[in-house]
């Protein structure tokens, strides 16, 4: 069991708490303006066509009392003139019939429910996130389709709006059901979300479904028709066959939809022992005191261990060895994981231990939580002769190629290679989540700033030239200023650098939940690639 | 000496003689029907016979089964608890012919007292006082008419062999007396096969009270004190108590001694209650008192004497129908402190009392101490059928006086928990602290009078809907870490409850505080904590507990005067009801009467046919105007809770 050096009476533990609450509340605040929707006038507009509000409609499709992990929740934050909150789409994972399912809601008070190169990128990554989980998907469409001044970036590329339609026809093929609730309009290419799925429901008098709108028929044909003449419930239940249930209304829909996922069946899932769940020794909520004011401060990882696994207890590896890279075993609410996180600057001892510790969990298939704190590798000339950048690869080898379920969060800064050897985005964590406090870039400001003033000087000292301090200082601050504004956790988020800022205080369940998430799909046999020796 | 008893009944009655039997040490055999398979006292008896299928008639009312049943068993006594063949001479007749003892008076003695009119005549002669009324053959409407007028109004028309309110009437004026009076024959005929009726003066602000009496083969004849049934709903018991309220030593020693010439005047041997009606006008008068009836069985009642007096009557029962005097003479007999028992029953009293049907989903008993009993034939899980008398259990609460028996009765009602069927239970809570009742107040029209103060189903409150929905979205794993986990903000859950409009309330839930919207105003709960079907809320620094159990259709609330069920809004049944209008059965019951048919045009109110559920009968009406698509029963059909009975044509 880890020994706490923390003493929450501390003047320290006060300050530190400041600081991160000060983080926290800018978060905060985003997330409540993503949780709220569009503008009360579309608000009051959508009620009053009878339709339930999107997040009211996620709730009553989900389990009473049961958890929903949104995913994406501050994308779009900043973007588009800032106006489209959480991107116009609620995603995540949610219980249904006491199932594990993949919810993605188009919310039709933002903007029509259109599709921004955001709102595309949650919903592909969505989808992600239920292939890789086994998860069902239930689409709750209410879309205008893609949003048209945007059409450059949502339509043409691989990763476009097409993919939806890629992924939901390889997810159906890998038994992965694909459920569609129309709700509201689903035109154009959104009529493919409905048609591309398993099972389709359509509330009567409300969702359409049509490939070409009112208007576009009128232009195109000079036929005169209704919304509900050309794609309403009644045509596509009782004619066209493109949906297979009529519901009278949201809640009928939401209901006929839990009906089909309790009719689901049954699909092999991790064998995984879980041990009785029990609470760390040490509350939660002290994480909030332990994070240095200042980011430069260096702490003990093991602080936050001890707040996030079963009764505190780490088993921990090669404690003696390598020891700015911390691994050990642990169970995070009763599931067994092996954790690595930073506690300094990774040397070539850490990044092999490291190794060594991902072949470890991956033979054993036990999930592996990442907690990244990195400024990134050693740097220097005994480095490079010690080889670090074959040390590193082997780290980022095991890292890329294991089949254990990964869960990423970054509880400080993420910078340059340490991101890639403690499993960043590209190494496709099943989960990646940060901290309000968390900083992520190709370098820090300081040092992108320090790196390209070093460049420019020899070059001006080459010619011959003076650069007075003032010079440089005035040449350093907009990269400076560049890199904290884009390193931001907002910043990330609203690009769906990551799933979502957490509260660090809820670090234990986020875990507990990303894992228990991704004990749907089995765990496979790792192969890895070549280590170089 | 009686070895083996055969109880030739059901339900807690079958239950509470086991009991005795089994402290002194007798063997039981229990009957059971296809029903009854799995009933407690099945479970109870030393030994169970299968006597036939679910309905009475096929089983319980049987007697060639049971005396068989106890030949076979070896039983040398068959005790036939209350109903059923209790007051049926030929089955008297029968066991003895079969050398068996009956556990109860002579079939003699139930014969004079069967026919109201023969025992009244038979009761004058022994000079106890009868109401005025007619009680002969002629049951000529007109001549049964003109009886009416001479006795004078109010009159009561009664079935000469019924008995616990059957084919009874109260008629007010003349011109209403040959409505009444067919319908009184009509039930009258259906539950007893006998039509006839007799017509007796109806006595204002009336009050029932009952003699308890005992006797013997050699001739004694005790009473065993009074008790007060006036809380009465259409002629059945509700509350009983004993002693009677405010009752004078010297009516107690009158009305005591007419019992006992009552039944000295049928040699009347084992338990049996004398009734007696009672001005209640203002205080009780030695000569302000008349018989009723005598029933020659152990009341339903009889708890509440045992419970004042000491004494066990099943065991004086066994005793004197072996054939052994009186263990005590009426002097040796001494009541102490006051008693009360209610009757738990099945039923829906904001719906004029339908009986009800169901699986007791939830069936807890107060502590059974301290003064508290409970006699029950059911537990947790066991069904209400359709097929038998809806009682669910008798609280018995005994106390050193009246008032403290009274709050005593009301707490126990307070941690009585039952779910899975509407029940009376918060009927009875209102009851008894009804103020009237609570002073002594008591006359048998009480319940009728106040009736929809004391049925009333108020408004629920923000409170109780908040309760409600907190039920609703707990989480079906109650330990699960994870409950409500939101990443930001609250979860923001919304229950809908069917009502007109539905009712949509809406509960948010950040760490410990609960913030409930309602369409009746908001409730914050700074914890709310769990234990089974009880929750802990705290509200404002108090913490309080409150029953609340949801089930699979909706959620009980349960507060000491209310039960209400919310029923969950199920979106794809009212979208399958559409327009089309169907009528469906309130309760389980026989069709009696089919009065239209296919094609018909009926008007909203129309009454299209007949059910009897209990022996209460039951129009059903159209709902609307319009024409009858399809009548789905015919007459004599038993139906279930909610069968479809009539089909309109659907409007175009």
């Amino acid at each position: 069991m880890i020994k706490s050096q923390i003493s929450p009476r501390s003047e320290d533990f006060a300050q530190n708490r400041a600081a991160m609450q000060a983080q926290m509340d800018v978060v905060q605040h985003a997330a409540e303006h993503a949780l709220q929707g569009g503008n009360e006038r579309s608000k009051e507009r959508h009620l009053s066509r009878g339709k339930m509000l999107p997040r009211d409609r996620v709730q009553a499709l989900l389990d009473p009392g049961s958890p929903f992990l949104e995913v994406g929740l501050f994308a779009a934050h900043g973007l588009y003139g800032g106006d489209i909150p959480a991107s116009g789409a609620i995603a995540g994972v949610g219980r249904v019939a006491g199932r594990d399912v993949m919810v993605l809601a188009n919310d039709a008070t933002v903007k029509g429910g259109t599709y921004y190169p955001m709102t595309v990128k949650k919903h592909l990554r969505a989808q992600e996130i239920a292939a890789e989980n086994h998860l069902p998907c239930i689409y709750l469409v209410d879309s205008g389709g893609a949003n048209l001044p945007n059409q450059d970036e949502v339509f043409p590329d691989r990763d476009h709006f097409g993919r939806i339609f890629f992924n939901q026809a390889n997810m159906s093929a890998r038994g992965i059901p694909q459920i569609a609730v129309v709700m509201g309009s689903c035109t154009a290419g959104g009529a493919y979300v409905p048609a591309m799925s398993d099972e389709t429901i359509i509330v009567r008098g409300q969702g359409t479904i049509f490939l070409a709108g009112p208007p576009l028929v009128k232009a195109a044909t000079g036929e005169t028709v209704t919304a509900e003449e050309l794609g309403g419930g009644e045509l596509h239940a009782r004619t066209s066959g493109v949906a297979d249930h009529l519901a009278e209304d949201d809640a009928h829909a939401l209901q006929i939809a839990r009906r089909i996922v309790s009719n689901l069946g049954t699909q092999p899932k991790a064998t995984i022992t879980r041990t009785t769940p029990e609470a760390p020794a040490y509350d939660p909520a002290e994480i909030m005191g332990i994070v240095p004011a200042d980011p430069k401060k260096p702490y003990d990882i093991r602080e936050i261990i001890a707040r996030t696994v079963d009764g505190s207890r780490f088993d921990e590896f090669k404690s003696q060895f390598g020891e700015t890279l911390v691994c050990g075993f642990a169970h995070v609410h009763g599931i067994p994981v092996g954790i690595i996180a930073n506690n300094g600057v990774l040397f070539s001892e850490s990044a092999v231990k490291g190794a060594h510790f991902v072949e470890l969990c991956s033979q054993r298939g036990i999930p592996l939580v990442f907690l990244q704190n990195i400024t990134g590798f050693m740097v220097g000339k005994a480095a490079e002769a010690g080889g670090i950048a074959r040390h590193g690869a082997k780290l980022v080898t095991a890292v890329s190629t294991t089949s254990v379920p990964k869960i990423t969060m970054l509880v400080g800064g993420s910078y340059g290679a340490g991101n890639y050897g403690m499993a960043g985005r590209a190494y496709s964590p099943r989960f990646l989540w940060t901290w309000p406090n968390s900083r992520i870039s190709v370098m820090g400001g300081e040092q992108a700033a320090k790196t390209l003033a070093q460049v420019k000087r020899s070059a001006m000292e080459k010619r011959g030239e003076v650069w007075s301090d003032e010079d440089e200082a005035a040449f350093r601050k907009p990269t400076e200023e560049m890199f904290e504004e884009q390193s931001h956790p907002l910043y990330a988020s609203a690009r769906l650098w990551d799933d979502g800022i957490i509260d660090p205080t809820k670090t234990r369940d986020v875990l507990g939940l990303s894992l228990s998430t991704t004990l749907n799909a089995p765990i496979e046999e790792t192969r890895f690639g070549l280590f170089r020796m | 000496m009686i070895k083996k008893i055969l109880i030739a009944n059901r339900g807690e009655i079958a239950c509470r003689v086991i009991r005795t039997a089994r402290e002194l040490g007798i063997e039981t055999v229990a009957v059971y029907s296809d029903a009854d398979l799995n009933a407690m006292h099945v479970e109870l008896a030393d030994q169970a016979v299968h006597i036939g299928a679910a309905p009475v008639g096929e089983s319980y009312l049987l007697g060639d089964r049971i005396i068989d049943a106890a030949k076979r068993t070896g039983a040398d006594a068959i005790h036939p608890g209350y109903g059923f063949l209790s007051e049926n001479p030929d089955f008297v007749d029968a066991v003895a012919k079969a050398g068996l003892i009956f556990i109860g008076p002579s079939a003699d003695a139930i014969r004079a007292m069967g026919l109201k009119d023969k025992a009244k005549a038979l009761m004058e002669k022994a000079g106890v006082p009868v109401v005025p009324g007619y009680h002969g053959d002629n049951q000529d409407a007109n001549f049964l008419a003109k009886q009416a007028n001479e006795i004078g109004y109010p009159v009561l028309i009664k079935a000469r062999a019924g008995g616990g309110g059957k084919g009874m009437r109260l008629v007010e004026k003349p011109a209403d007396f040959a409505n009444a009076l067919a319908s009184a024959q009509r039930e009258a005929q259906s539950s007893f096969g006998d039509p006839a009726c007799l017509i007796e003066k109806f006595i204002q602000n009336p009050r029932h009270i009952e003699m308890q009496v005992m006797g013997d083969a050699h001739g004694n004849v005790i009473h065993l004190f009074e008790r007060d049934c006036s809380m009465q709903r259409r002629h059945q018991k509700v509350i009983e108590e004993a002693p009677a309220p405010d009752m004078p030593e010297d009516v107690r020693q009158a009305m005591g001694a007419a019992a006992v010439a009552a039944a000295k005047a049928v040699n009347y041997q084992g338990a049996g209650t004398v009734e007696f009606i009672v001005d209640g006008s203002g205080p009780l008068r030695p000569d302000g008192f008349w018989f009723m009836e005598m029933n020659t069985r152990l009341q339903v009642e009889h708890p509440v004497t045992e419970e004042i007096t000491g004494f066990d009557l099943v065991a004086m029962q066994i005793a004197v129908a072996e054939g052994q005097a009186l263990p005590v003479t009426q002097d040796q007999i001494t009541a102490t402190g006051h008693a009360f028992e209610v009757r738990l029953y099945a039923e829906d009293p904001s719906n004029g009392f339908l009986p009800a049907t169901g699986t007791l989903d939830i069936l807890v008993f107060p502590t059974a101490d301290n003064g508290v009993r409970v006699d029950t034939g059911v537990r947790q899980g066991d069904v209400i059928s359709p097929h038998y008398d809806p009682m669910i259990a008798k609280l018995i609460v005994t106390g050193p006086n009246r008032n403290a028996a009274l709050l005593k009765m009301s707490k126990a009602l307070e941690e009585l928990v039952v779910h899975g069927c509407v029940t009376n239970r918060a009927f009875l809570s209102a009851l008894v602290i009804d103020a009237d009742f609570a002073a002594g107040r008591v006359d048998t029209g009480l319940i009728d009078r106040k009736g929809a103060d004391l049925t009333a189903r108020p408004d629920p409150t923000a409170q109780t809907l908040a309760l409600a929905a907190l039920a609703a979205v707990r989480p079906a794993d109650a330990e699960d870490p994870f409950a409500n986990f939101r990443l930001w903000g609250a979860a923001r859950q919304v229950v809908t409850f069917e009502g007109d409009p539905n009712i949509s309330i809406f509960v948010e839930t950040i760490a410990s505080e609960t913030n409930v919207t309602t369409p009746l105003g908001e409730v914050t709960f700074s914890a709310v904590l769990r234990n089974g079907p009880e929750l802990w809320v705290e509200e404002n620094g108090v913490k309080s507990r409150a029953i609340v159990h949801k089930t699979g259709h909706g959620v009980l609330v349960q507060t000491a005067g209310h039960d209400r069920f919310f029923k969950f809004f199920d979106p794809s049944a009212s979208a399958s009801s559409g327009k089309a209008g169907a009528l469906t059965a309130p309760m389980p019951g026989n069709v009696i009467a089919v009065v239209a048919k296919a094609g018909d045009s009926v008007s909203e109110g129309d009454r299209l046919l007949v059910m009897e559920a209990m022996k209460m009968e039951h129009a059903i009406t159209a709902a609307q105007d319009g024409v009858i698509a399809e009548m789905l029963v015919s007459e004599g059909d038993q139906v279930e809770q909610g069968a479809l009975l009539v089909r309109m044509q659907e409007d175009e």
